[in-house]
């Protein structure tokens, strides 16, 4: 399943990321999860909410670069072998991972992941068969 | 055409015996009004009388700008207070100001420039202009309100600042013409984006007459790309008029230089000799009509060039190349000569950038260290860091290309560098010295 998420640039500096929790704060967008990936001089901040037209809204008009992309939420079974088979079949589909992040764990016996693949529907695609 | 263009088309045989009669006012008033002046006169063995050609001005000693901090507030004041209209000073970013005391005539003949240079542009009456240039001490925005006033323009004075006012008063009072420093249009085009108005549905807008702060060619394209409107490049100095001492003519690549006002020479920024048009050296005014201040031989630190030929528009006045760098503006970094304004026309080709960036020089013990900080635009953002550090790749393949140096590029967020309302800095200095 895809879901969206908001990836945000952010310069590498204190106060930046506070700025940008305070405009989703001040809109009442609450995250659901985050992850943050840095190159030696940026940073891109990566949310998902529960409302990203309204998060992507609020964070350009407080003057930050927003914008709205896609990721795919993989569930994952959370025991020995569980990453392994899924990796198996991405790499027979010849997919490659940009990045991943949680989306929750400790869901009994089973995690969520989201995933930015280099070509999402075939990602999708190759995880949807046995 | 508009009357105050008249001068403009004088032959160049009577301009050439205007300006030697009124050289040859000028040079005693100056010697016997400005010690200064007749000193270095003395010391050269050059007199007043000396002067009976044109060409014979190079035998007078040059003023800087030095001598205007040296003598400040009045010492190069020719005039007395009695005839004194206005003062304008210069701030100066080191120490002592610059003080520049006119006659209500030296007024005039500033004000003569400025609509001189509207008028080419294409200016009329029925055009309302908003003066964004400061007003006060700075010449900018007295000198636009003056000039378009005398062109008998609908003149909005906002002054700079309050920038989303003024975008509501240029949409509300169907402005056509605004005049500003070219950083401050594209603040306030990026302003103008966030509150949803296009400047090519919303308003009229249509000339920007921009000048205080040089500027390249790429950013103008930038500027008529974003806005669609004819951006003007209007030259001046304080220390000569203020703006409108010369005035791009859309019909060539240059500048035409009011030469019946201000007297232009070119000269060898090393050996001082005078050079022939065609050739690039550091700009020279003598200011023919001013009785307050009068500047005999100012070295402006620009740099540019008298082009030869003749406008296609029919103007006899010459033409001088935009400026785009000031000699004082050079930087040397690692041992190699670098003007502000070639980093610029590099970034401005590289089309994810943002017209806005910063160059930072610091130093260690042992070497310089060269930042060039860019906004990336908020289209451009990427979520994929490849192809950010690809775009920081090619920023930096362009600055490399041109000026031979590999400075640490840094792409940052958009309006995330500081704007300014007045004339910009791009360039901050903090090297050991």
């Amino acid at each position: 399943m895809t879901i969206k998420q908001i990836s945000v640039f952010l310069e590498n500096k204190p106060g930046k990321l506070a700025g940008m929790m305070k405009a989703l704060a001040d809109a009442d967008v609450n995250i659901v999860t985050l992850s943050l990936a840095n190159a030696p001089e940026f940073g891109i901040v990566r949310v998902i909410t529960d409302d990203h037209v309204k998060g992507v809204e609020a964070l350009a008009k407080a003057g930050f670069a927003a914008r709205e992309t896609e990721v795919v939420a993989v569930t994952v079974p959370d025991r020995p072998g569980g990453m392994a088979e899924l990796t198996a079949k991405l790499d027979r589909a010849g997919v490659n991972i940009e990045y991943s992040y949680a989306y929750s764990l400790g869901h009994a016996d089973k995690a969520v992941l989201l995933f930015k693949f280099d070509d999402n529907a075939k990602a999708e695609a190759a995880l949807a068969s046995a | 055409m508009n009357p105050v263009s008249t001068p403009d088309f004088m032959p160049r045989e009577e301009l050439r015996k205007l300006q030697l009669a009124k050289l040859q006012e000028l040079i005693p008033y100056e010697y016997e009004h400005v010690a200064l002046f007749r000193r270095r006169c003395d010391e050269k063995g050059v007199k007043p009388r000396d002067l009976a050609t044109l060409a014979d001005l190079a035998k007078f000693p040059f003023m800087k700008k030095t001598d205007l901090r040296d003598e400040y507030p009045l010492g190069l004041t020719a005039a007395p207070m009695s005839e004194i209209n206005r003062f304008h000073c210069s701030s100066g970013t080191t120490g002592k100001p610059i003080c520049i005391p006119q006659t209500a005539e030296d007024v005039a003949i500033w004000t003569d420039g400025v609509a001189r240079c509207m008028a080419m542009y294409g200016i009329t009456k029925d055009d309302v202009v908003q003066v964004s240039y400061g007003y006060g001490l700075f010449t900018g925005g007295l000198g636009a309100h003056y000039g378009a006033e005398k062109l008998g323009c609908a003149v909005l004075p906002t002054g700079a600042g309050n920038t989303e006012k003024q975008i509501m008063l240029m949409k509300d009072l169907g402005v056509t013409v605004i005049c500003c420093t070219p950083s401050y249009f594209l603040h306030l085009a990026t302003v103008a984006e966030k509150m949803g108005v296009d400047f090519r549905k919303d308003t009229k807008l249509r000339h920007g007459v921009f000048g205080a702060e040089p500027w390249t060619d790429e950013i103008r394209e930038r500027i008529e790309s974003i806005s669609g409107i004819e951006a003007h490049d209007i030259y001046g100095l304080t220390e000569i008029a203020g703006p409108g001492v010369a005035g791009n003519c859309p019909h060539c690549h240059g500048l035409h230089v009011w030469e019946d006002h201000f007297y232009p020479e070119i000269v060898d920024p090393e050996t001082l000799e005078v050079l022939p048009d065609g050739e690039e050296g550091e700009l020279v005014f003598t200011t023919l009509d001013r009785r307050g201040t009068p500047m005999v031989r100012y070295r402006t630190r620009d740099l540019s060039r008298l082009q030869t030929g003749q406008c296609p528009c029919g103007r006899t006045m010459r033409v001088m190349d935009r400026v785009h760098a000031r000699s004082d503006d050079m930087l040397i970094i690692h041992g190699v000569n670098v003007f502000p304004s070639q980093i610029e026309a590099c970034l401005m080709k590289v089309p994810e950038v943002a017209p806005h960036y910063m160059i930072e020089l610091s130093s260690t013990d042992t070497m310089d260290r060269f930042e060039i900080k860019v906004e990336v635009t908020a289209e451009a953002f990427s979520d994929d860091i490849r192809a950010l550090e690809g775009l920081r790749r090619r920023v930096l393949d362009a600055v490399k290309t041109i000026i031979g140096l590999s400075p640490k590029i840094t792409l940052v967020a958009p309006g995330s560098l500081p704007r300014s309302e007045g004339k910009i800095k791009r360039v901050i200095d903090n090297r050991k010295k």
